[in-house]
């Protein structure tokens, strides 16, 4: 008897697992997406030590708790966790480890904004089973997604440094800026085309006009214009986009308006070629090859073409001044240019060219952004690794501050 | 006339600018429905911009060939065949290249001349790549041998024979890639965004107004 019993309690403790309850999930709740366009529900429930792959979790899904429900989603118990990243600090639906399902709008349950939705889950695994209780949510449109705030202050803090040092500029002028040997050269590059009497071909680049970068070459168009006009050299300005032509036919206009040449402007400076982007490639080498032009700038965005425009410009002998904040391609301007404008250089051009005090502001406002962005780096680099060391996500705090989440 | 010219262009450029910085922190669907019908608005835009284009296209070969220019028969050639590729697409193609499965006349120009140029084109880039690289890589100062040296393990670590003879090459092509490279890009691509924020601030806030013509100074 003895015997039988203590065999019936060994039986007992092996096959303990197998004959467990599974347990129905903790904390389950239902709540509209924050932070997003609508149309979508979240779910959240506390992660169990009993999540395992062979046990699944099914999501079910009503309009009112009286209709039947219809199963939406099903993944294993053991996956769907927050992870470290997912959400900043400030605005995460979920504790880290938690479990979090976000369900969108399907053709098999279709979610709309402003009704309510009943959810619960299923835990299955073999022949057991156990229901959660019933959430309820009502999906809605957000109005700010508060995941971004971090972004926006620095914005916001940005643009007040930015006008402080535009104000501090004004009061003080004097501004020291670093020579940029691209800018100084776009003189000499000039002077050289009006003692060899060939024109100046200046390229705004594949983007249009929503582009900075174009927006950029364009400006630097003006301040190459007056300084043309100055010298009474030919001008010649190939596009690949109308619009950004029409505004440069404007800009080199008044270019020679206030460079006192009104006289010596010609409508057909600018003048448009095709969109396409090798067919301009090769109009534009053509003009190159043709009419030899002893200077050549290339300022703007560009792709494929940039080599191929500057290695035959580097063929006909002309000085060649680059300036592209396309990074791909810089490594093709640095070697066949003579000057290459990198990045913020481009940026930075106008106030270079025209040193007037408001622009060149921007540009210590600009160091002090960039000062601001290396010392997050350095410290930023420093507390990741200490955590990491320690096994601590207590950083996660200050580091989630600088992350951009969406 | 000064308004229409001046400060109209000021005050779309900063409302405009305002309106679509702010409609980056609002996941709203009015939010995302404006800026799809913002996209619109610059389609049609760049739509009746290519008239522009055209007419600037058309008055310059115009005056090539009126004053019987150097390779004035160039520009001829391009009214025809324009003029061909017009009467074609739209007489005897539909505007399609492709009706019913079967190639049309359209499609035949665009098969058949357009893409093989472009790709003539677009192979000349590896002559280009070895001229140029002839000439940066020829070791006339301390960068340019660095340049050299950091070159030639990158091309030997790539390909499989470079591997067999040098097998150390791959892993130092790739250190050379993933952190000398990756650090100068990256410092790279943080001056570019940080100008084109403040270029962005001053055209949105009005200091910058060269692009508008006549200077900054107006």
């Amino acid at each position: 008897m003895i015997l039988i019993s203590l065999l019936l309690i060994i039986l007992l403790l092996l096959g303990a697992p197998a004959l467990a309850v599974i347990p129905a999930p903790e904390g389950f709740l239902a709540l509209d997406t924050p932070n997003d366009a609508g149309k979508s529900l979240s779910l959240v429930w506390k992660a169990s030590p009993a999540d395992r792959a062979g046990r699944s979790v099914q999501v079910w899904m009503a309009t009112s708790p009286t209709t039947p429900f219809k199963k939406v989603a099903e993944f294993p118990s053991n996956t769907r966790y927050v992870k470290p990243g997912d959400f900043p600090w400030w605005a995460q639906p979920a504790a880290k480890g938690d479990h979090y399902v976000k369900l969108g709008s399907s053709q098999t349950f279709p979610i709309e904004d402003g009704i309510p939705y009943f959810v619960k889950l299923l835990v299955r695994e073999g022949d057991q089973e156990v229901w959660s209780e019933v959430a309820e949510a009502t999906p809605a449109p957000n109005l700010f997604n508060t995941a971004q705030i971090n972004n926006l202050v620095f914005v916001v803090a940005f643009t007040g440094v930015l006008l402080a040092s535009i104000a501090a500029a004004r009061r003080n002028p004097h501004v020291h800026l670093r020579r940029i040997a691209g800018l100084d050269a776009v003189e000499e590059a000039i002077g050289r085309s009006t003692e060899m009497g060939r024109p100046i071909l200046y390229l705004t680049g594949s983007g249009g006009m929503d582009e900075v970068s174009t927006i950029a070459a364009t400006v630097i168009l003006g301040e190459v214009a007056k300084k043309v006009a100055h010298y009474d050299t030919s001008l010649k300005v190939p596009h690949r986009d109308p619009i950004v032509m029409a505004v440069c036919q404007e800009i080199v206009k008044e270019a020679y308006v206030a460079a006192g040449r009104p006289d010596a402007y010609k409508e057909d400076a600018n003048f448009f070629i095709t969109s396409d982007q090798f067919s301009y490639t090769a109009a534009v080498d053509g003009i190159m090859l043709r009419e030899k032009p002893a200077a050549n700038f290339f300022m703007g965005s560009y792709f494929a073409e940039s080599l191929l425009l500057t290695e035959t410009g580097a063929g006909t002998g002309a000085i060649q001044i680059a300036g592209t904040d396309s990074d791909h391609q810089l490594p093709f301007f640095v070697t066949t240019c003579d000057y290459t404008l990198i990045g913020e250089e481009l940026y930075a051009a106008s106030a270079y060219l025209s040193r007037e005090p408001v622009l060149v502001g921007t540009l210590r406002g600009q160091d002090f952004g960039k000062a601001f962005i290396m010392g997050v780096l350095v410290i930023g680099t420093l507390l990741a690794t200490i955590g990491v060391g320690l096994h601590s996500d207590t950083f996660d705090y200050a580091l989630d501050l600088f992350k951009d989440f969406k | 006339m000064i308004f229409l010219k001046r400060q109209l262009p000021l005050i779309i450029t900063f409302v405009m600018g305002v309106a679509f910085a702010v409609q980056y922190y609002i996941p709203h669907p009015v939010s995302e429905e404006a800026i799809t019908r913002v996209s619109k608005w610059m389609q049609i835009i760049s739509g009746f911009a290519l008239a522009l284009g055209l007419t600037s296209l058309f008055h310059v070969h115009a005056v090539k060939v009126k004053r019987r220019v150097p390779g004035w028969g160039y520009s001829v050639i391009l009214y025809l065949a324009m003029l061909a590729t017009v009467v074609v697409g739209l007489f005897w193609s539909k505007g399609e290249t492709r009706v019913d499965g079967a190639q049309t006349a359209f499609g035949w120009i665009y098969d058949y001349t357009m893409v093989p140029l472009q790709a003539t084109m677009f192979s000349i880039l590896a002559f280009f790549i070895a001229s140029a690289a002839y000439r940066a890589f020829r070791a006339r100062s301390r960068e340019a041998g660095v340049l050299l040296v950091a070159a030639v393990i990158v091309m030997m670590g790539r390909v499989p024979l470079g591997q067999f003879l040098l097998p150390w090459s791959w892993d130092i092509a790739q250190w050379l890639l993933n952190v000398i490279n990756s650090a100068v890009r990256r410092a790279i691509l943080i001056g570019v965004s940080m100008g084109a924020v403040a270029l962005s601030l001053k055209i949105i806030l009005g200091y910058e107004r060269a692009y508008l013509g006549g200077g900054s100074d107006q």
